[in-house]
Protein backbone atom coordinates (compact mmCIF):
# COMPACT_ATOMS: atom_id res chain seq x y z
CA UNK A 1 0.00 0.00 0.00
CA UNK A 2 2.91 2.85 1.06
CA UNK A 3 4.50 1.47 -1.71
CA UNK A 4 1.35 2.22 -4.12
CA UNK A 5 1.33 5.53 -2.44
CA UNK A 6 4.83 6.61 -3.13
CA UNK A 7 4.30 5.64 -6.87
CA UNK A 8 1.45 7.89 -7.21
CA UNK A 9 2.92 10.47 -5.57
CA UNK A 10 6.08 10.16 -7.71
CA UNK A 11 3.73 10.37 -10.77
CA UNK A 12 1.97 13.45 -9.17
CA UNK A 13 5.64 15.24 -9.06
CA UNK A 14 6.90 14.25 -12.33
CA UNK A 15 3.45 15.20 -13.96
CA UNK A 16 3.75 18.79 -12.14
CA UNK A 17 7.20 19.12 -13.30
CA UNK A 18 6.87 18.57 -16.84
CA UNK A 19 3.36 20.41 -17.14
CA UNK A 20 5.35 23.42 -15.63
CA UNK A 21 8.47 22.79 -17.95
CA UNK A 22 6.03 22.93 -21.05
CA UNK A 23 4.48 26.39 -19.57
CA UNK A 24 7.89 27.69 -19.26
CA UNK A 25 8.78 26.73 -22.33
CA UNK A 26 5.69 28.81 -24.03
CA UNK A 27 6.62 31.78 -21.91
CA UNK A 28 10.11 31.43 -23.04
CA UNK A 29 8.55 31.88 -27.05
CA UNK A 30 6.38 34.29 -26.14
CA UNK A 31 9.60 36.47 -24.47
CA UNK A 32 11.30 35.80 -27.37
CA UNK A 33 8.64 36.72 -29.63
CA UNK A 34 8.40 39.92 -28.31
CA UNK A 35 12.63 41.05 -28.07
CA UNK A 36 12.16 40.27 -32.48
CA UNK A 37 9.14 42.60 -32.47
CA UNK A 38 11.40 44.88 -30.43
CA UNK A 39 14.20 44.89 -32.79
CA UNK A 40 11.47 45.35 -35.91
CA UNK A 41 9.83 48.38 -34.67
CA UNK A 42 13.67 49.80 -34.11
CA UNK A 43 14.21 49.61 -37.48
CA UNK A 44 11.06 50.71 -38.26
CA UNK A 45 12.26 53.98 -36.84
CA UNK A 46 15.54 53.55 -38.58
CA UNK A 47 14.51 53.25 -41.95
CA UNK A 48 13.27 56.71 -42.45
CA UNK A 49 16.61 58.02 -41.13
CA UNK A 50 18.31 56.12 -43.37
CA UNK A 51 16.07 57.58 -46.15
CA UNK A 52 17.49 61.18 -45.36
CA UNK A 53 21.06 60.43 -44.59
CA UNK A 54 21.78 58.87 -48.40
CA UNK A 55 19.48 61.18 -49.94
CA UNK A 56 22.56 62.81 -51.60
CA UNK A 57 24.45 60.16 -52.02
CA UNK A 58 22.97 57.10 -53.79
CA UNK A 59 21.70 57.75 -56.97
CA UNK A 60 21.33 53.97 -58.32
CA UNK A 61 20.16 52.19 -55.22
CA UNK A 62 17.03 54.63 -55.66
CA UNK A 63 15.58 50.97 -56.31
CA UNK A 64 16.26 49.04 -53.36
CA UNK A 65 15.74 51.96 -50.82
CA UNK A 66 12.21 52.18 -52.48
CA UNK A 67 11.78 48.69 -52.20
CA UNK A 68 12.66 48.73 -48.23
CA UNK A 69 10.34 51.99 -47.60
CA UNK A 70 7.42 50.03 -49.63
CA UNK A 71 8.09 46.97 -47.71
CA UNK A 72 7.78 48.84 -44.20
CA UNK A 73 4.70 50.48 -45.48
CA UNK A 74 3.35 46.51 -45.78
CA UNK A 75 4.72 45.63 -42.37
CA UNK A 76 3.18 48.28 -40.64
CA UNK A 77 0.22 48.13 -41.86
CA UNK A 78 -0.11 44.08 -42.36
CA UNK A 79 -2.89 42.47 -40.46
CA UNK A 80 -2.11 39.01 -40.37
CA UNK A 81 1.32 37.98 -39.18
CA UNK A 82 2.35 35.81 -42.56
CA UNK A 83 1.96 38.97 -44.72
CA UNK A 84 3.96 40.93 -42.07
CA UNK A 85 6.70 38.52 -41.76
CA UNK A 86 7.12 38.33 -45.40
CA UNK A 87 7.28 42.38 -45.80
CA UNK A 88 9.66 42.12 -42.92
CA UNK A 89 11.75 39.62 -44.69
CA UNK A 90 11.70 41.83 -47.72
CA UNK A 91 13.23 44.21 -45.49
CA UNK A 92 15.77 42.38 -44.03
CA UNK A 93 17.29 41.34 -47.93
CA UNK A 94 17.03 44.95 -48.65
CA UNK A 95 19.17 46.13 -45.68
CA UNK A 96 21.42 43.82 -46.10
CA UNK A 97 22.07 44.87 -49.53
CA UNK A 98 22.18 48.80 -48.94
CA UNK A 99 24.40 48.30 -45.73
CA UNK A 100 26.68 46.61 -48.15
CA UNK A 101 26.47 48.86 -50.61
CA UNK A 102 27.56 51.49 -48.46
CA UNK A 103 30.91 49.93 -48.17
CA UNK A 104 31.28 51.66 -52.31
CA UNK A 105 30.63 54.74 -50.85
CA UNK A 106 33.96 56.48 -49.21
CA UNK A 107 31.93 59.85 -48.86
CA UNK A 108 29.36 58.04 -46.90
CA UNK A 109 31.96 56.73 -44.76
CA UNK A 110 33.53 59.58 -44.26
CA UNK A 111 29.91 61.22 -42.64
CA UNK A 112 30.04 60.34 -39.04
CA UNK A 113 25.96 60.68 -38.83
CA UNK A 114 26.04 58.20 -41.69
CA UNK A 115 28.54 55.80 -40.14
CA UNK A 116 26.64 56.27 -36.82
CA UNK A 117 23.91 55.57 -38.62
CA UNK A 118 25.19 52.55 -40.26
CA UNK A 119 26.50 50.83 -36.61
CA UNK A 120 22.64 51.17 -35.59
CA UNK A 121 21.74 49.16 -38.85
CA UNK A 122 24.28 46.83 -38.65
CA UNK A 123 23.48 46.29 -34.81
CA UNK A 124 19.52 46.16 -35.10
CA UNK A 125 19.78 43.91 -38.51
CA UNK A 126 22.28 41.06 -35.91
CA UNK A 127 19.90 41.77 -32.88
CA UNK A 128 16.85 40.71 -35.68
CA UNK A 129 19.11 37.89 -36.77
CA UNK A 130 20.11 36.25 -32.77
CA UNK A 131 16.65 37.62 -31.55
CA UNK A 132 14.96 35.06 -34.40
CA UNK A 133 17.26 32.12 -33.94
CA UNK A 134 17.23 32.57 -29.99
CA UNK A 135 13.01 32.34 -30.61
CA UNK A 136 13.95 29.10 -32.39
CA UNK A 137 15.73 27.45 -30.27
CA UNK A 138 13.23 28.01 -27.99
CA UNK A 139 10.79 26.28 -30.35
CA UNK A 140 13.02 23.32 -31.00
CA UNK A 141 12.99 22.67 -27.46
CA UNK A 142 9.34 22.83 -27.00
CA UNK A 143 8.62 20.70 -29.91
CA UNK A 144 11.20 18.26 -29.18
CA UNK A 145 9.63 17.81 -25.58
CA UNK A 146 5.55 17.88 -27.03
CA UNK A 147 6.52 15.54 -29.63
CA UNK A 148 8.91 13.04 -27.90
CA UNK A 149 7.80 10.31 -25.17
CA UNK A 150 6.57 10.25 -22.48
CA UNK A 151 6.12 14.33 -22.27
CA UNK A 152 3.77 14.07 -24.89
CA UNK A 153 1.40 12.89 -23.20
CA UNK A 154 0.64 16.23 -20.71
CA UNK A 155 0.91 17.85 -23.91
CA UNK A 156 -1.99 16.61 -25.47
CA UNK A 157 -3.62 15.76 -22.60
CA UNK A 158 -3.52 19.93 -21.60
CA UNK A 159 -3.42 21.01 -25.56
CA UNK A 160 0.19 22.62 -26.00
CA UNK A 161 0.70 23.02 -29.56
CA UNK A 162 3.69 22.67 -31.33
CA UNK A 163 5.11 26.80 -32.01
CA UNK A 164 6.16 27.69 -35.89
CA UNK A 165 9.60 28.35 -36.35
CA UNK A 166 10.32 31.50 -37.68
CA UNK A 167 11.46 31.18 -41.19
CA UNK A 168 13.45 34.34 -42.72
CA UNK A 169 14.47 35.31 -45.73
CA UNK A 170 18.34 34.69 -45.00
CA UNK A 171 17.70 30.56 -45.90
CA UNK A 172 17.00 32.04 -49.01
CA UNK A 173 19.65 34.14 -49.35
CA UNK A 174 21.84 31.69 -48.49
CA UNK A 175 21.76 30.42 -51.63
CA UNK A 176 24.36 31.80 -54.03
CA UNK A 177 22.72 33.40 -57.28
CA UNK A 178 24.49 32.74 -60.60
CA UNK A 179 24.19 35.95 -62.63
CA UNK A 180 27.01 36.10 -64.74
CA UNK A 181 28.36 39.16 -62.73
CA UNK A 182 25.79 41.83 -64.55
CA UNK A 183 24.86 42.83 -61.30
CA UNK A 184 28.43 43.42 -59.40
CA UNK A 185 29.07 46.10 -57.96
CA UNK A 186 30.31 49.23 -60.94
CA UNK A 187 32.95 50.14 -58.44
CA UNK B 1 19.44 20.90 -26.04
CA UNK B 2 22.20 23.83 -25.56
CA UNK B 3 19.84 25.48 -22.72
CA UNK B 4 20.01 21.54 -21.22
CA UNK B 5 23.96 21.40 -21.24
CA UNK B 6 24.24 24.97 -20.06
CA UNK B 7 22.23 24.15 -16.94
CA UNK B 8 24.41 21.00 -16.20
CA UNK B 9 26.90 23.55 -16.13
CA UNK B 10 25.47 25.83 -14.37
CA UNK B 11 24.54 22.69 -11.06
CA UNK B 12 27.87 21.43 -12.13
CA UNK B 13 29.17 24.95 -11.19
CA UNK B 14 27.13 25.41 -7.79
CA UNK B 15 28.04 22.32 -6.72
CA UNK B 16 31.69 23.11 -7.16
CA UNK B 17 31.38 26.63 -5.81
CA UNK B 18 29.91 24.97 -2.59
CA UNK B 19 33.49 22.34 -2.29
CA UNK B 20 35.28 25.19 -2.84
CA UNK B 21 34.04 27.59 -0.09
CA UNK B 22 34.00 24.36 2.34
CA UNK B 23 37.36 23.95 1.07
CA UNK B 24 38.73 27.26 1.97
CA UNK B 25 37.00 27.36 5.26
CA UNK B 26 38.63 24.48 6.41
CA UNK B 27 42.13 25.05 5.27
CA UNK B 28 41.41 28.62 7.19
CA UNK B 29 40.68 26.07 10.03
CA UNK B 30 43.56 24.02 9.90
CA UNK B 31 46.27 26.37 9.85
CA UNK B 32 44.13 28.37 12.59
CA UNK B 33 44.81 25.67 14.93
CA UNK B 34 47.90 24.40 14.06
CA UNK B 35 48.81 28.03 14.50
CA UNK B 36 47.18 27.69 18.31
CA UNK B 37 48.84 24.87 19.19
CA UNK B 38 51.81 26.06 18.25
CA UNK B 39 51.31 29.45 20.22
CA UNK B 40 50.39 27.03 23.36
CA UNK B 41 47.03 29.60 23.77
CA UNK B 42 45.29 26.13 23.18
CA UNK B 43 47.01 22.64 24.20
CA UNK B 44 45.66 19.04 24.42
CA UNK B 45 46.58 17.79 28.13
CA UNK B 46 46.27 14.45 29.38
CA UNK B 47 42.66 14.14 26.93
CA UNK B 48 41.40 17.43 27.83
CA UNK B 49 41.56 20.43 25.64
CA UNK B 50 43.05 23.31 27.72
CA UNK B 51 42.46 27.04 26.75
CA UNK B 52 40.42 29.16 24.12
CA UNK B 53 41.42 28.49 20.59
CA UNK B 54 41.49 32.47 19.68
CA UNK B 55 43.56 31.98 16.05
CA UNK B 56 41.44 28.85 15.01
CA UNK B 57 38.03 31.32 15.33
CA UNK B 58 40.03 34.12 14.12
CA UNK B 59 41.25 31.94 10.54
CA UNK B 60 37.80 30.67 10.24
CA UNK B 61 36.02 33.72 10.70
CA UNK B 62 37.92 35.55 8.57
CA UNK B 63 37.61 32.81 6.02
CA UNK B 64 33.61 32.94 6.19
CA UNK B 65 33.75 36.89 5.62
CA UNK B 66 35.59 36.63 2.84
CA UNK B 67 33.68 33.88 1.13
CA UNK B 68 30.73 35.81 1.40
CA UNK B 69 32.44 39.24 0.52
CA UNK B 70 33.86 37.16 -2.59
CA UNK B 71 30.50 35.88 -3.40
CA UNK B 72 28.76 39.03 -3.77
CA UNK B 73 31.37 41.51 -4.34
CA UNK B 74 33.87 39.37 -6.00
CA UNK B 75 33.14 40.64 -8.69
CA UNK B 76 33.70 44.49 -8.15
CA UNK B 77 37.07 43.37 -6.44
CA UNK B 78 38.40 41.92 -9.56
CA UNK B 79 37.23 44.90 -11.79
CA UNK B 80 38.47 46.95 -9.25
CA UNK B 81 41.85 44.95 -8.83
CA UNK B 82 42.38 45.45 -12.79
CA UNK B 83 41.29 49.38 -12.60
CA UNK B 84 38.87 48.56 -14.86
CA UNK B 85 35.69 51.61 -15.60
CA UNK B 86 31.96 51.43 -16.79
CA UNK B 87 32.27 50.98 -20.90
CA UNK B 88 30.33 54.04 -21.98
CA UNK B 89 29.03 54.69 -25.80
CA UNK B 90 31.53 57.58 -26.15
CA UNK B 91 33.39 56.36 -28.80
CA UNK B 92 32.63 54.76 -32.14
CA UNK B 93 34.27 51.84 -31.25
CA UNK B 94 32.63 51.59 -27.60
CA UNK B 95 29.14 51.96 -29.20
CA UNK B 96 29.95 49.03 -30.89
CA UNK B 97 31.35 46.82 -28.09
CA UNK B 98 27.63 47.64 -26.59
CA UNK B 99 26.00 46.47 -29.79
CA UNK B 100 27.71 43.39 -29.64
CA UNK B 101 27.16 42.41 -26.23
CA UNK B 102 23.35 43.35 -26.81
CA UNK B 103 23.23 40.90 -30.13
CA UNK B 104 25.34 38.50 -28.35
CA UNK B 105 23.08 38.50 -25.28
CA UNK B 106 19.85 37.97 -27.47
CA UNK B 107 21.64 34.71 -28.83
CA UNK B 108 22.31 33.41 -25.52
CA UNK B 109 19.05 34.59 -24.48
CA UNK B 110 20.04 36.31 -21.60
CA UNK B 111 20.30 40.04 -19.96
CA UNK B 112 23.06 41.80 -20.94
CA UNK B 113 25.95 41.91 -18.86
CA UNK B 114 27.23 45.30 -17.78
CA UNK B 115 29.97 46.22 -20.06
CA UNK B 116 33.34 47.64 -18.48
CA UNK B 117 37.09 48.29 -20.21
CA UNK B 118 40.39 48.24 -18.84
CA UNK B 119 43.37 50.08 -20.17
CA UNK B 120 46.10 47.30 -21.18
CA UNK B 121 48.16 46.90 -23.96
CA UNK B 122 47.51 43.62 -25.23
CA UNK B 123 43.64 42.39 -26.56
CA UNK B 124 41.92 40.73 -23.84
CA UNK B 125 38.94 40.22 -22.13
CA UNK B 126 37.07 38.60 -18.99
CA UNK B 127 33.62 37.46 -17.35
CA UNK B 128 32.85 38.14 -13.98
CA UNK B 129 29.83 38.22 -11.81
CA UNK B 130 28.22 35.43 -9.73
CA UNK B 131 25.16 34.77 -11.63
CA UNK B 132 23.73 36.25 -15.23
CA UNK B 133 22.10 39.19 -13.24
CA UNK B 134 25.13 40.40 -12.03
CA UNK B 135 27.35 39.70 -14.91
CA UNK B 136 30.15 42.22 -16.08
CA UNK B 137 32.40 41.88 -19.35
CA UNK B 138 35.35 43.64 -19.48
CA UNK B 139 37.17 44.44 -22.17
CA UNK B 140 40.66 45.62 -22.61
CA UNK B 141 40.77 48.80 -24.80
CA UNK B 142 43.55 47.27 -27.01
CA UNK B 143 40.89 44.60 -27.68
CA UNK B 144 38.32 47.57 -29.08
CA UNK B 145 40.85 49.17 -30.84
CA UNK B 146 42.14 46.09 -33.24
CA UNK B 147 39.63 43.92 -33.47
CA UNK B 148 36.16 44.04 -36.48
CA UNK B 149 33.25 43.12 -35.22
CA UNK B 150 33.40 40.00 -36.74
CA UNK B 151 36.04 39.31 -34.17
CA UNK B 152 34.46 40.83 -31.58
CA UNK B 153 31.41 38.91 -32.04
CA UNK B 154 33.63 35.64 -31.18
CA UNK B 155 35.12 36.86 -28.19
CA UNK B 156 32.14 38.57 -26.69
CA UNK B 157 30.15 35.26 -27.26
CA UNK B 158 33.22 33.59 -25.51
CA UNK B 159 32.70 35.25 -22.48
CA UNK B 160 28.72 35.27 -22.60
CA UNK B 161 28.78 31.47 -22.35
CA UNK B 162 31.25 31.99 -19.21
CA UNK B 163 28.39 33.77 -17.80
CA UNK B 164 24.98 31.89 -19.15
CA UNK B 165 26.80 28.30 -17.16
CA UNK B 166 27.93 30.16 -14.03
CA UNK B 167 32.13 30.01 -14.53
CA UNK B 168 32.04 33.00 -13.55
CA UNK B 169 30.79 32.62 -10.00
CA UNK B 170 33.03 29.90 -9.61
CA UNK B 171 35.94 31.55 -11.48
CA UNK B 172 35.69 34.60 -9.75
CA UNK B 173 35.31 32.91 -6.05
CA UNK B 174 38.12 31.17 -6.98
CA UNK B 175 40.42 34.24 -7.96
CA UNK B 176 39.55 36.25 -4.42
CA UNK B 177 40.34 32.89 -2.92
CA UNK B 178 43.44 32.43 -4.35
CA UNK B 179 44.64 35.66 -2.88
CA UNK B 180 43.12 34.88 0.46
CA UNK B 181 45.22 31.86 0.64
CA UNK B 182 48.15 33.69 -0.04
CA UNK B 183 47.96 36.52 2.04
CA UNK B 184 47.37 33.51 5.10
CA UNK B 185 50.55 32.05 3.80
CA UNK B 186 52.13 34.77 4.02
CA UNK B 187 51.01 35.75 7.10
CA UNK B 188 51.55 32.60 8.56
CA UNK B 189 55.24 32.97 7.67
CA UNK B 190 55.65 36.46 9.48
CA UNK B 191 53.95 34.97 12.74
CA UNK B 192 56.11 32.07 12.87
CA UNK B 193 58.99 34.62 12.32
CA UNK B 194 58.46 37.02 14.57
CA UNK B 195 56.25 35.54 17.64
CA UNK B 196 55.14 32.71 16.74
CA UNK B 197 58.05 30.51 18.54
CA UNK B 198 58.30 32.79 21.22
CA UNK B 199 55.67 30.23 22.98
CA UNK B 200 58.45 28.02 23.36
CA UNK B 201 60.31 29.26 26.33
CA UNK B 202 57.59 28.64 28.80
CA UNK B 203 57.61 25.00 28.76
CA UNK B 204 61.31 24.40 27.50
CA UNK B 205 61.16 21.90 30.23
CA UNK B 206 58.88 19.70 29.28
CA UNK B 207 60.71 17.41 26.08
CA UNK B 208 58.15 15.41 24.74
CA UNK B 209 55.45 18.74 24.82
CA UNK B 210 58.37 20.43 22.47
CA UNK B 211 58.74 17.79 20.36
CA UNK B 212 55.06 17.41 19.49
CA UNK B 213 54.64 21.66 19.29
CA UNK B 214 57.55 21.58 16.76
CA UNK B 215 55.94 18.66 14.72
CA UNK B 216 52.64 20.33 14.47
CA UNK B 217 54.70 23.79 13.74
CA UNK B 218 56.13 22.11 11.03
CA UNK B 219 52.97 20.95 9.74
CA UNK B 220 51.76 24.32 9.72
CA UNK B 221 55.05 25.67 7.99
CA UNK B 222 54.29 22.73 5.31
CA UNK B 223 50.70 23.48 4.92
CA UNK B 224 51.10 26.97 4.91
CA UNK B 225 53.49 26.43 1.61
CA UNK B 226 51.92 24.20 -0.12
CA UNK B 227 48.51 25.58 0.14
CA UNK B 228 48.98 28.80 -2.07
CA UNK B 229 50.97 26.35 -4.58
CA UNK B 230 47.42 24.17 -4.83
CA UNK B 231 44.94 26.81 -4.79
CA UNK B 232 46.83 27.54 -8.41
CA UNK B 233 46.87 24.59 -9.44
CA UNK B 234 43.27 24.33 -8.81
CA UNK B 235 42.32 27.05 -10.09
CA UNK B 236 44.10 26.58 -13.54
CA UNK B 237 42.69 22.85 -13.72
CA UNK B 238 39.17 23.87 -12.95
CA UNK B 239 39.65 26.62 -15.71
CA UNK B 240 41.61 25.04 -18.70
CA UNK B 241 38.79 22.27 -18.90
CA UNK B 242 36.48 25.44 -18.89
CA UNK B 243 37.81 27.58 -22.11
CA UNK B 244 36.95 24.35 -24.82
CA UNK B 245 33.51 24.83 -23.50
CA UNK B 246 32.99 28.47 -23.70
CA UNK B 247 34.93 28.36 -27.56
CA UNK B 248 32.03 26.10 -28.26
CA UNK B 249 29.24 28.29 -26.70
CA UNK B 250 30.82 30.91 -28.58
CA UNK B 251 30.18 29.37 -32.33
CA UNK B 252 27.11 28.10 -30.47
CA UNK B 253 25.59 31.52 -30.30
CA UNK B 254 27.26 33.41 -32.91
CA UNK B 255 26.63 30.48 -35.86
CA UNK B 256 29.81 31.46 -37.42
CA UNK B 257 33.16 29.62 -36.03
CA UNK B 258 35.29 31.90 -38.39
CA UNK B 259 34.34 34.67 -35.67
CA UNK B 260 36.14 33.47 -32.84
CA UNK B 261 38.72 31.80 -35.52
CA UNK B 262 39.81 35.51 -36.28
CA UNK B 263 39.86 36.64 -32.57
CA UNK B 264 42.08 34.09 -31.40
CA UNK B 265 44.83 34.08 -34.62
CA UNK B 266 44.90 37.65 -34.20
CA UNK B 267 45.47 37.46 -30.67
CA UNK B 268 48.12 34.73 -31.49
CA UNK B 269 49.76 37.36 -33.65
CA UNK B 270 50.64 39.37 -30.69
CA UNK B 271 53.53 39.72 -28.42
CA UNK B 272 52.77 41.75 -25.80
CA UNK B 273 51.48 40.13 -22.67
CA UNK B 274 48.89 41.50 -20.08
CA UNK B 275 49.96 44.28 -17.67
CA UNK B 276 47.96 43.65 -14.76
CA UNK B 277 47.41 40.19 -15.18
CA UNK B 278 48.20 38.94 -12.25
CA UNK B 279 48.65 35.09 -10.49
CA UNK B 280 44.89 35.92 -8.83
CA UNK B 281 42.92 36.53 -11.87
CA UNK B 282 44.83 35.24 -14.89
CA UNK B 283 42.13 32.48 -15.15
CA UNK B 284 39.39 34.87 -15.58
CA UNK B 285 40.90 36.01 -19.04
CA UNK B 286 40.01 35.29 -22.61
CA UNK B 287 43.73 34.25 -23.13
CA UNK B 288 46.05 33.38 -20.76
CA UNK B 289 47.26 37.33 -19.64
CA UNK B 290 50.60 36.23 -18.05
CA UNK B 291 53.37 34.24 -20.56
CA UNK B 292 54.81 36.44 -22.90
CA UNK B 293 55.13 33.44 -25.77
CA UNK B 294 51.63 32.52 -24.26
CA UNK B 295 50.96 28.82 -23.47
CA UNK B 296 52.28 27.88 -26.99
CA UNK B 297 54.52 24.50 -25.18
CA UNK B 298 52.59 21.95 -24.34
CA UNK B 299 54.17 19.24 -22.53
CA UNK B 300 52.52 17.95 -19.60
CA UNK B 301 54.35 20.64 -17.26
CA UNK B 302 53.41 23.49 -19.43
CA UNK B 303 49.76 21.71 -19.23
CA UNK B 304 49.73 21.67 -15.24
CA UNK B 305 51.07 25.12 -15.03
CA UNK B 306 48.75 27.12 -17.35
CA UNK B 307 45.24 28.55 -16.67
CA UNK B 308 44.53 28.40 -20.49
CA UNK B 309 44.41 25.15 -23.40
CA UNK B 310 47.36 26.49 -25.55
CA UNK B 311 46.23 28.48 -28.42
CA UNK B 312 47.42 26.69 -31.55
CA UNK B 313 44.93 23.73 -29.97
CA UNK B 314 42.13 25.79 -29.70
CA UNK B 315 42.96 27.52 -32.79
CA UNK B 316 42.72 24.03 -34.69
CA UNK B 317 39.75 22.94 -32.92
CA UNK B 318 37.51 25.84 -34.31
CA UNK B 319 39.44 25.35 -37.99
CA UNK B 320 38.08 22.08 -37.63
CA UNK B 321 34.40 23.05 -37.30
CA UNK B 322 34.82 25.47 -40.17
CA UNK B 323 36.66 22.35 -42.18
CA UNK B 324 39.00 24.98 -43.04
CA UNK B 325 42.96 24.69 -43.08
CA UNK B 326 43.33 28.48 -42.03
CA UNK B 327 41.59 31.89 -42.15
CA UNK B 328 43.99 32.79 -44.68
CA UNK B 329 42.37 30.94 -47.35
CA UNK B 330 38.92 32.60 -46.52
CA UNK B 331 38.61 34.83 -49.02
CA UNK B 332 35.17 36.58 -48.03
CA UNK B 333 36.07 37.79 -44.81
CA UNK B 334 34.58 41.00 -46.52
CA UNK B 335 31.25 40.20 -44.98
CA UNK B 336 32.00 40.64 -41.77
CA UNK B 337 30.33 43.88 -41.19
Amino acid sequence: MAVLLLIVAAMVVWVIAAYNRLVSLRNQIDNAWRQIDVQLKRRHDLIPNLVEAVKGYMQFERDTLTQVVEARAKAVSATDTASRMAAENQITAGMGKLLAVMENYPQLKSDQTVLKLQEELTTTENQIAYSRQAYNDVVLDLNTRIQSFPSNMIATNFGFKPADYFKGAAEDAAVPKVDLGMSAPRA
Amino acid sequence: MAASSFRTLEATNRRETVALVVAFIALFGALGLGLDFVARDFTYVNGQFVGFPVLTIAALAFAGVQSIVSFYSGGSLVLLSVHARPLTPDTPQHAVVLDVINEMALAARMPPPKPYVMDDPSPNAFATGRDPAHAVICVTQRLVDEMDREELQGVIGHEMSHVADYDTRTMTMIAVMVGGIAMLSDFVYRWMWFGGFGGRGRSSDNNRDNQTAMLISLAVIILAAVAPIFSQLLAMAVSRQREYLADASSVEFTRNPRALLRALEHIAKIESPLKQGTAGTAHLFMVNPREGARDDNEGFLDNLLSTHPPLPKRIARLQALLGAPSSATIAHATDAN
